[in-house]
């Protein structure tokens, strides 16, 4: 089972992941629920999935565009990125332009190949919710964000660099 | 010497802490292989042909006397009593025992080290100028900027698993020292008519199997932009870099594949965004930064010691080595000096724990205890005071490290090859040895003057065969080792790329070669002054060619030329 972490704690996931069909086709759409739908689906039906009675995610793959989803935030209530493979940085970039560029105050979600040594990283980029891999020990991997208790960087959970908050602690 | 705060080093601890704990669920199943790889290798740990393979970072090649004692420390406890100085300003200890490693982190963390982002598809240790801050025709010390930049990319959180390795080189002098054109980003660091320092950027170049001189996407990027620079340009490349084939992922084929033109409109865009955001750097941070390197506390002196000069009349071995192996310094009466790692019969760039823990010694003794690690795989003491050049090559010279050949044909650069790579198609350090043998006399080696040869054991490149004014690559020939020889490479200002000379040869024929193509030089130079490159510059790879393989090739060539046209 895939245990979802959201704000670092364990929690119950309510939604339904909708994918494309291995040949590409888009996917049916339950009369109700939550789901996330593949950004095809949103470009196709947008008038249908608001009309649902349930809440609307939508969820953006490694090469897609946040871009393409900007004037679509307030429609909303979560964004997904998928990770094909871990190793594929590119949500890194995804989730800071669609908290730091677009505006997104929503559940960010990771999704696909997530682990518990990406969490941290991941966490700093601007994702609050993981969706961690079945074999993983969903517990044990909540220590994961606290593997550093301070970062150099300009991020989504700092967004003051290191060297302008010491600036402003010895003012 | 940069000396860490608390933070700094509570980030490095923490990391130890990390690593421990990764290392320890590989190690009982709960982590495959797969999924610690890149973790190992963002600390520096690759498998390797016997053993694994750790890198140490040497943070833009500078190194504390009581660091480099570590290294040795580590070499005699953890390894085999050796270490490989690398090209890239690091150490490569071949090998440790993958369960030590957390233990050889801890320790390198006691003394301000580590080995974060050694490796893998991240931004990794900022090299530069191995002269930083000490040599004459310096505009800008690079070395302020470059620990910004270490800050900057350590545990950057947007770009842990980049398409591929990330390399940025920093030069702050007139001549480049640091390679700036074959780096994913080479930084010059200049002054404006105004005298605000900023910072020339190239992008997309590197060497590897599509070497690529890097082109300037922006003549000048003022200071305070710097870092928000380079996340526009690290954004551009982690979301648009080819991700589908490791051979075209680095930036520099993004670049080819967009043109310089396009990639720069694209950072542009990115960067209209970034610029003047919280990581614009503030005068005050360039001050703490540069308050936390130590400084020589240097002696007023005479521009030139007398004692200097009486010793170089009177010893002529003094005089060889001090004319290859010592290098002008800015300040009156001192010189930087390199300790030759190239001793022959030694692979290139190795260095037993007792040559560290003495040269440790000499550090501490001569040059304020620091210490720099060149590209060149040397190690340079770059602060002594001339007065004390004729002792001190006494010691080198009774450690093995006074080989004068700095800048000679025999300083080869080589990369560990087939005899520690897996990745290798051929070996480089005997091809080195051999070659060393042949030109053993320094005399000879001085006649021949200035000379670049660099080897490397396959495509990666890893030894820079593609700038050594005479390179050589390791090839696979029908599952033989073989050696493919080019010429007309160059580092530097002048950086070029060398042109093979044809097919390739056999392990024991290089050193004929070689030979041949120094007596064509030889015979074909204007004046002693004329270097090797200069001449295949002038003259092109004909005549090197012809005497290399006879004019048999020419004529088959002139032969389908002629059939061709008729
Ligand atoms: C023995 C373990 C080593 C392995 C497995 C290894 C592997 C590689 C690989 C795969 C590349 C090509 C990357 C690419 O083009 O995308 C590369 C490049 C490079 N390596 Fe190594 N290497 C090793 C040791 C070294 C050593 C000892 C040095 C220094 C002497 C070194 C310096 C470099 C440099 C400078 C490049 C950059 C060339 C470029 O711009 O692409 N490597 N290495
Ligand atoms: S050039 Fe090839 S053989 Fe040499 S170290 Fe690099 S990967 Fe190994």
């Amino acid at each position: 089972m895939a245990t979802l972490i959201k704000n670092a704690k364990i929690a119950a996931d309510s939604w339904q992941l909708l994918d494309r069909a291995a040949d590409g086709s888009l996917p049916t759409v339950p009369a109700t629920g939550d789901i996330i739908v593949p950004l095809p689906l949103w470009q196709a039906m947008a008038g249908e999935l608001l009309a649902r009675s349930g809440r609307l995610g939508l969820w953006l793959d490694s090469a897609e565009d946040p871009a393409l989803v900007a004037d679509s935030l307030e429609a909303l209530s979560l964004i997904a990125v998928h990770f094909p493979q871990f190793t594929d940085g590119r949500g890194y970039s995804t989730a800071r332009l669609l908290r730091e560029r677009y505006g997104w105050k929503g559940e960010l979600r990771a999704i696909g190949d997530i682990q518990r040594d990406q969490l941290y990283y991941l966490s700093r980029c601007g994702f609050d919710a993981f969706v961690l891999n079945d074999s993983l020990n969903a517990k044990a991997a909540l220590s994961a964000f606290n593997d550093f208790t301070e970062a150099y960087q300009t991020s989504v959970d700092r967004p003051v660099p290191l060297f302008r908050r010491r600036a402003a602690e010895t003012a | 010497m940069y000396i860490y705060d608390a933070v700094d080093q509570r980030l490095v601890d923490e990391r130890v802490a990390q690593f421990r704990d990764q290392t320890r669920r590989f190690l009982a199943g709960e982590l495959s292989e797969d999924n610690f790889r890149p973790l190992r290798l963002q600390n520096g740990l690759y498998i390797q042909r016997f053993a694994p393979m750790l890198r140490v970072a040497i943070p833009y090649g500078l190194l504390a006397s009581r660091q480099l004692r570590a290294l040795a420390h580590i070499a005699r406890k953890w390894d085999r009593g050796y270490g490989h100085f690398s090209t890239r300003q690091n150490i490569q200890f071949n090998w440790p025992k993958l369960e030590d490693v957390p233990d050889i982190l801890a320790h390198l963390a006691s003394v301000q080290m580590h080995a974060i982002q050694t490796s893998g598809n991240c931004i990794r240790n900022t090299t530069t100028d191995h002269f930083a801050g000490v040599a004459p025709d310096e505009v800008v010390d690079p070395l302020v900027w470059c620990e910004l930049i270490r800050q900057w990319s350590t545990f950057h959180p947007e770009f842990a698993y980049l398409p591929r390795k990330f390399k940025i080189a920093v030069s702050g002098a007139e001549q480049d020292r640091a390679a700036i054109q074959v780096h994913d980003i080479g930084l010059q660091a200049v002054r404006n008519a105004k005298g605000e320092t900023g910072f020339r950027v190239l992008v997309g170049g590197g060497l590897g199997r599509t070497p690529i001189i890097g082109t300037v996407i922006r003549e000048f990027l003022p200071w305070p932009h710097l870092l928000s620079y380079l996340d526009a340009i690290l954004r551009v490349y982690n979301r648009y870099g080819r991700r589908d084939n490791k051979y075209k992922a680095r930036i520099k084929i993004l670049v080819k594949e967009l043109t310089p033109d396009v990639f720069r409109a694209q950072v542009d865009a990115e960067w209209a965004h970034l610029k003047d955001g919280p990581s614009t750097l503030t005068a005050a941070e360039v001050a703490r930064i540069t308050r936390r390197f130590t400084r020589p506390e240097y002696q007023t002196l005479d521009v030139l010691s007398v004692q200097y000069t009486q010793a170089l009349a009177r010893e002529r071995g003094f005089a060889n080595w001090a004319g290859r192996n010592v290098h002008p310094h800015k300040v009156p009466g001192y010189a930087a000096v390199t300790l030759s790692l190239k001793k022959t019969g030694v692979a290139p760039g190795d260095a037993t724990a007792d040559q560290m823990d003495a040269v440790a010694d000499l550090a501490d003794r001569y040059s304020f205890g620091e210490l720099r690690v060149s590209h060149e795989q040397n190690l340079i003491l770059s602060d002594v005071k001339q007065s004390d050049l004729h002792a001190l090559w006494q010691e080198a010279k009774a450690l093995g490290l006074a080989t004068p050949n700095i800048g000679l044909i025999t300083n080869i650069i080589a990369c560990p090859g087939g005899d520690f790579c897996s990745l290798a198609n051929a070996k480089s350090i005997p091809v080195a040895e051999a070659i060393q043998r042949r030109f053993d006399d320094l005399d000879y080696q001085h006649d021949i003057g200035e000379l670049d040869l660099n080897i490397s054991g396959c495509m990666n490149s890893c030894g820079h065969h593609h700038v050594g004014h005479i390179g050589i690559l390791g090839v696979d020939k029908q599952g033989a080792e073989f050696y493919q020889i080019s010429i007309g490479g160059a580092q530097g200002n002048a950086a070029a790329l060398g042109k093979v000379i044809g097919p390739s040869f056999a392990q024991d024929e290089v050193p004929d070669v070689i030979e041949k193509l120094i007596q064509t030089y030889l015979a074909r130079r204007d004046s002693e002054t004329e270097r090797f490159v200069d001449v295949v510059r002038r003259l092109g790879i004909a005549p090197f060619k012809e005497h290399v393989y006879g004019n048999a090739d020419q004529k088959r060539e002139n032969r389908s030329g002629q059939l061709a046209a008729a």
